[in-house]
């Protein structure tokens, strides 16, 4: 019996039977279809993340109060030393080390703003001018924070759109004074709206001078020291370099933490690829679940064919093509249920890529194959089974039924 | 030529053990016509059983053209199947989604001869049977007869030299079971052993030899001169 006679037979044995048939592809069909989705699902969302980091520049140094150690317990722990604040001072002396362009220190806070009698609580950012640069943001109106001595707590402020249409609403911001927390300061831009931006949204935003915002938070501690590199490669020697200032300036310790961009860019992307392993695993269950039915199915249909199977015996079928007629029925559901998953897997790709387009929906070659490979493998194993028990059937009793 | 020797073939019900076969000796000639008669349970079906190698006795010696088929294994005695041995049933057992032509072809399809012979022999035997006109029908849209002949049309096809038939006529009518035996008697008379196993005295006081059965045992043997 060649290939092509089994593989037509056991086509005929499938199409006997359509709605089983259809139900048991639809089966195969989703758990492809899930892996598929998912893996893409996943894959999508580590690029969106990746992508926003990226947005913030390759040159980037982010320096960080405390130290994050994991050689063990440090005898700090025992001495109750705590860490020195990371200060403006602190900041400023970074600005002249080589290599560096542009040095923003950073305080955020979540504050309430009001003017006459309208109130809502904002984010409130300290920093100082180079920030904008930094950060690639724009004005929408006019002038970003002066350029002054960055210790000094001048009572200016920049908003962004959505705080100045609630406070102002259709009235001109520029020039206008509003109270934050219990100080007045005086609106001198608009940011231009950039959307969400790791989760600050430009929009809801009020920015300050840095000195300012500590007097309102009440702090010495900034929060984060952003440092903007003229080229990449100058990135590990200046990791040395402030590392060193901050030892020198905080009496030979190191309480600070300098990550680069590239370090939080690569935890992302583990952790989010990771999570996509993860979910793609779990999808995968669902191919296992596919394959117990089509084992079931084929254990249903053995028995419902014991005669026919008593029949091929008796017109001289070895155990041997029965089993392969009964295991390439399987292989087929599985096949041919994998291909749909595919189509059905590429149009759930479309869908989600045409409602949320910044999610590109593109599934990873590899998880494509591995979901083909899964499906026709778990086909195969599942119907192994059903197939010997075909193959075993006693033509005697097989035949004796109707 | 079938040849049996002490063949012995036992069920086991619960702890009791029941002789289906109890030391049954029996040769047939090549081209002989032989009815088995006798009671359920009498081990006819299973004597025809393992004549044509579905079954194996637990004691004994078949040989088949003075070849020991008792030995050997499943595969062999498949192939030994599908040489020289065709299958006709009370309930026919066409499989219901193949066509006529199909159901016909399907011992061809197993040995592995090519689609252009199968199409010839099977378009050959399904004029012979007088069925051209039913090729493609399947065996739901066939009647009694005409399914049991796409079943006779299948256990020939390969040429093979003895044919069982069990209670070939069992779910037929009296006028349609007349015309399958003629069939069968005419197939008999081209050269081919025929085994019929059957509870109608009227068909199996056709045979040239006669066997009845009881309890596992052959209890007569009968020859007689070929009726017409």
């Amino acid at each position: 019996m060649n290939a092509g006679d089994s593989l037509a037979f056991a086509s005929q044995a499938l199409s006997g039977n359509r709605l089983r048939t259809a139900l048991i592809l639809l089966a195969m069909a989703i758990g492809v279809a899930s892996v598929i989705v998912l893996n893409s699902l996943g894959d999508a969302a580590r690029r969106y993340v990746i992508g926003e980091f990226s947005a913030l520049g390759t040159h980037l140094i982010i320096v960080l109060p405390g130290r994050s150690e994991t050689a063990g317990a440090s005898p700090s722990m025992f001495l109750g030393e705590t860490t020195r604040d990371l200060t403006i001072a602190d900041a400023m002396s970074l600005t002249r080390l080589p290599g560096v362009r542009r040095v923003a220190p950073i305080n955020v806070g979540a504050t309430p703003v009001s003017r006459q009698g309208r109130s809502r609580d904002i984010i409130l950012l300290g920093t100082t001018l180079p920030f904008l640069a930094i950060r690639g943001f724009h004005m929408e109106k006019g002038r970003f924070l002066p350029e002054t001595s960055a210790d000094q707590a001048t009572a200016v402020c920049v908003i962004g759109k959505q705080v100045k249409r609630e406070l102002f609403g259709s009235a001109p911001a520029l020039g206008e004074w509003l109270r934050i927390a219990d100080r007045r300061f005086r609106v001198i831009g608009i940011l231009a709206s950039e959307g969400t931006s790791l989760g600050q949204d430009t929009n809801e935003l009020v920015i300050i001078p840095v000195a300012s915002a500590q007097a309102i938070f009440n702090t010495q501690s900034l929060f984060r020291i952003l440092i903007d590199m003229r080229a990449q490669e100058q990135i590990p020697k200046a990791i040395t370099a402030i590392e060193d200032r901050i030892r020198v300036r905080h009496q030979g310790d190191l309480d600070v933490t300098v990550v680069t961009q590239d370090a939080v860019i690569s935890t992302f992307n583990n952790i989010l690829g990771a999570l996509t392993l993860a979910v793609t695993g779990i999808a995968g269950i669902s191919l296992i679940v596919a394959g117990v039915l089509v084992m079931n199915v084929m254990l249903v249909s053995v028995s419902q064919r014991t005669a026919e199977i008593g029949v091929l015996k008796a017109i001289g079928a070895t155990k041997a093509q029965i089993l392969r007629l009964f295991l390439m029925e399987s292989a087929l559901l599985a096949i041919l249920g994998a291909v749909l998953g595919l189509i059905i897997g590429y149009a759930g790709n479309q869908a989600i890529t045409h409602w949320f387009p910044q999610l590109s929906m593109t599934a990873p070659w590899w998880s494509q194959l591995a979901a083909i490979v899964v499906a026709v493998l778990t086909g195969l194993l599942f119907g192994i089974l059903p197939a010997r028990k075909a193959a075993r059937l006693d033509p005697i009793t097989s035949l004796q039924r109707r | 030529m079938i040849s049996l020797a002490k063949i012995q073939r036992a069920y086991h019900v619960g702890d009791q053990s029941v002789y289906a076969l109890n030391d049954v000796d029996l040769t047939i000639e090549q081209g002989g016509y032989c009815s088995i008669m006798g009671p359920s349970g009498s081990g006819k079906s299973t004597l025809l059983n393992i004549i044509g190698l579905l079954d194996r006795p637990d004691r004994g010696q078949y040989r088949l053209d003075d070849q020991d088929v008792t030995t050997l294994n499943d595969d062999q005695q498949a192939r030994v199947r599908q040489r020289a041995m065709g299958f006709v049933f009370q309930f026919f057992h066409l499989i219901p989604r193949l066509s006529a032509a199909d159901n016909i072809a399907l011992p061809l399809v197993l040995a592995g001869i090519p689609a252009d012979e199968r199409r010839a022999r099977v378009s050959a035997s399904l004029g012979n049977m007088g069925l051209t006109d039913r090729a493609q029908h399947r065996p739901e849209e066939l009647s009694g007869g005409q399914r049991q002949r796409v079943a006779i049309a299948r256990a020939i096809i390969m040429n093979p030299t003895i044919l069982l038939a069990d209670e070939p006529t069992g779910n037929l009518d009296r006028h349609t079971g007349q015309e399958v035996i003629s069939l069968l008697e005419g197939l008999h008379a081209s050269g081919l052993t025929l085994l019929v196993v059957t509870h109608d005295p009227a068909l199996g006081s056709r045979a040239t030899r006669q066997l009845r059965m009881e309890d596992g045992r052959i209890i007569s043997d009968r020859t007689q001169q070929a009726v017409t």
